[in-house]
């Protein structure tokens, strides 16, 4: 479906100074029979955030009430590895998070990111770490997407790179299939025919 | 017009991905990224229903109808089956699926019918999976099929909606990494041990960005099955994408399945497998070599799936891992397991055991449990569960008489679903329970909130609802 235009990001950063923060722990699998996508912010790092009794943590970042809007989210490696749920990202998403800086991605997660509204930024391991304090500290943060830059206040601009495609889509708030279909349709129809032609059993 | 080079042409040798790659560019884009043709997809009732609802907000039909494969597996209970499911969401999830694969005429594997089963088991087993093709689903697991030489791979709902419209996704092309299987493993070493081995050795992440191909004569030797065990549990080191080069055995699993061609169709289909290994001397970024000899079976103490050590260790400690980042990690996990540094590995007491899964649920794995389980008597206190991967491995498992084997030692025998592995049907570890599991993934809360995970192989996992600890299979023979 078309998303908003991704329009530059301005706000605090939410410091999660852990490794494999997999997309269990960011939307655990039992809220995964809601069907819906809307409205699954609540669900976002559920159980870091909520005792089984339902009280909030305390020491846990989206419970303090200085980050708890934080449109970025900054994470140790391999941040949203594991399951292919895009939930985890709709839910990320209701909480307000538009961009995403960590060392490392699970693929699957980075991918879906993308069609989402949400800029994954990967930076070295000592530049992100760099990054945490500065989130702790509460100053803000900036991501041009256009000008791929990440800012922080007062500090020099670091470059990042999304592919050119990607970007584009982003900022415009294009649809992939809509894309897909309206630039690829006769490629699509001349694959076809070049298949059936030399792997005729995929096509009874 | 862009070139599209058959597995047997262009000059230069390729791998196997390369091959699956290169015959499924529809188009090459701007920013070095393709559109890629997905010859399969496979749907079940988690991730699909944003899917078919974008479908038709767009006003759009499947492409492809017969492409599409429907199942439910995730949510379905599986203590029993053909009655209402019990828990509302669940049943109005499969509800949902039914109606979606009605309404846009996919075929599909009804709940209580003979081919329903996980996705990544009733795939193979129906024919549905075959070589060189393309297989997309909204699950991560989907790796398995790589199994028989096809370019598969989990994908979000937003790209399972653009596949049902377009039968096309774009995509970046991987690194290629060569995992090497050497040696001669001892006979209750399974492929299972042989993947987390590798796991805790390159890392939870040490093959993001890489399409993995599994080559060596450990894995020419190996059955289907464990080839599947492989390339499922390839995502638990980062990657998208596990591959077995298809010969002679793949071709006999699945000549004459339902979906696998026939006649002369599968001569060609044949002809057509035959050229898709890698090529002598084609060129891999990276390559990984793992002697199978030296691997002890293996248990995950932690909460990623690299957190593995051999049966007869103890509990690592924090304080002498000279690296901040994975002491950190490994406190964290520590806190987490309940477990103690220097604690030994085989006294670690478990309370509930789960055999089954898309990893370790086929009939193989199930032989293996119940060759341990034969004649032996669960540990008082434990639960254990075996669930079928399908239907059809039920059945077979059934005639076999595995099932009298498994509840005359204790098991709870079920029907086919993803069960305990993921804690979104009936089957859920309660705060601080500990699995001993054949499953995939030892992620905090992921067999159920506060649950405890201890992965290892589907004989392992027998042992210890025996022994009622982690137990070395070794001493069960």
């Amino acid at each position: 479906m078309p998303a908003e235009p991704f329009t530059t990001v301005h706000g605090r950063a939410a410091a999660l100074r852990e490794d494999n923060i997999d997309t269990d722990i960011i939307f655990p699998a039992r809220f995964l029979l809601i069907t819906a996508r809307e409205g699954l912010g609540r669900y976002a790092f559920h159980d870091r955030r909520f005792a089984g009794d339902g009280q909030a943590i305390a020491g846990f970042v989206y419970n303090d009430p200085r980050f708890r809007a934080a449109p970025v989210l900054v994470a140790g490696a391999n941040f949203g590895s594991g399951s292919s749920r895009e939930q985890a990202v709709w839910a990320l998403h209701g909480l307000g998070v538009r961009a995403v800086i960590a060392p490392g991605f699970g693929e699957i997660f980075h991918g879906n990111c993308l069609r989402n509204g949400i800029v994954p930024i990967l930076l070295g391991r000592e530049v992100v770490t760099a990054l945490m304090d500065r989130a702790e500290a509460g100053l803000a943060f900036t991501v041009d997407l256009a000008a791929q830059t990440l800012t922080v206040t007062g500090e020099d601009p670091i470059p990042f790179a999304i592919p050119r495609e990607r970007r584009l889509a982003l900022l415009n708030g294009w649809d992939e299939t809509d894309q897909v279909i309206n630039t690829h349709g006769a490629d699509i129809a001349a694959f076809e025919a070049w298949q059936r032609r030399t792997q005729p059993w995929l096509h009874v | 017009m862009i070139t599209r080079p058959l597995p047997s042409g262009a000059g230069r040798p390729r791998t196997l991905y390369e091959k699956l790659w290169d015959s499924h560019v529809v188009a090459n884009r701007p920013d070095g990224s393709a559109l890629l043709y997905i010859d399969r997809h496979i749907v079940h009732e988690v991730s699909s229903p944003q899917a078919f609802v974008a479908l038709r907000a767009s006003g759009r039909r499947l492409r492809r109808p017969e492409t599409h494969l429907g199942v439910a597996d995730h949510a379905v209970p599986t203590r029993e089956r053909g009655g209402e499911i019990a828990d509302p969401l669940a049943r109005s999830q499969v509800a949902e699926l039914e109606a979606n694969v009605a309404e846009f005429a996919v075929p599909y594997a009804r709940l209580d019918g003979p081919e329903q089963g996980i996705v990544h088991v009733i795939g193979p087993e129906t024919g549905f999976t075959l070589p060189g093709t393309t297989i997309a689903c909204g699950d991560s697991h989907t790796t398995t099929h790589g199994a028989f030489g096809a370019l598969a791979f989990g994908v979000g709902a937003s790209e399972q909606g653009t596949i049902m419209a377009a039968q096309c996704l774009p995509q970046q092309r991987a690194a290629t990494m060569q995992v090497e299987l050497v040696g001669k493993r001892h006979p209750l070493i399974d492929a299972k041990d042989m993947a987390l081995a590798l796991i805790a050795r390159i890392g939870a992440n040490g093959a993001v960005g890489h399409a993995v191909e599994y080559t060596g004569e450990v894995v020419s030797g190996m059955a289907m099955s464990e080839r599947m065990t492989l390339c499922n549990m390839t995502i638990e080191a980062g990657s998208r994408i596990g591959m077995v080069a298809p010969d002679a055995r793949t071709f006999a699993y699945l000549e004459g399945r339902r979906l696998a061609p026939r006649g002369e169709l599968w001569d060609a289909a044949v002809a057509y497998w035959r050229t898709l290994p890698s090529d002598p001397g084609a060129r891999y970024d990276r390559v990984v070599t793992l002697d199978v000899g030296t691997i002890a079976p293996q248990v995950s103490w932690g909460t990623s799936p690299d957190q593995t050590l051999p049966i007869d260790r103890t509990v690592p400690d924090p304080a002498a891992i000279a690296d901040p980042v994975a002491r950190r990690e490994a406190e964290k996990a520590l806190a987490y397991m309940g477990l103690v540094p220097g604690q030994r590995l085989d006294s670690v007491a478990i309370d509930t055991v789960f055999i089954g899964s898309c990893t370790n649920g086929r009939i193989e794995d199930l032989r293996a449990a119940a060759a341990i389980a034969m004649g032996r008597r669960v540990a008082p206190g434990v639960t254990a569960l075996v669930v079928p991967g399908s239907a059809a491995t039920r059945a077979q498992a059934e005639a076999e008489g595995l099932d009298r084997i498994f509840t005359a030692a204790g098991f709870s025998w079920r029907h086919a679903g993803c069960s305990l592995c993921v804690a979104m049907n009936d089957d859920r570890l309660a705060p601080g329970q500990r699995c001993a599991s054949t499953s995939n993934r030892n992620f905090e809360g992921r067999q159920g909130p506060g649950g405890r995970t201890h992965l290892m192989s589907p004989a392992m996992a027998a042992a210890a609802a025996i022994a009622g600890r982690l137990a070395d299979v070794r001493e069960f023979v």
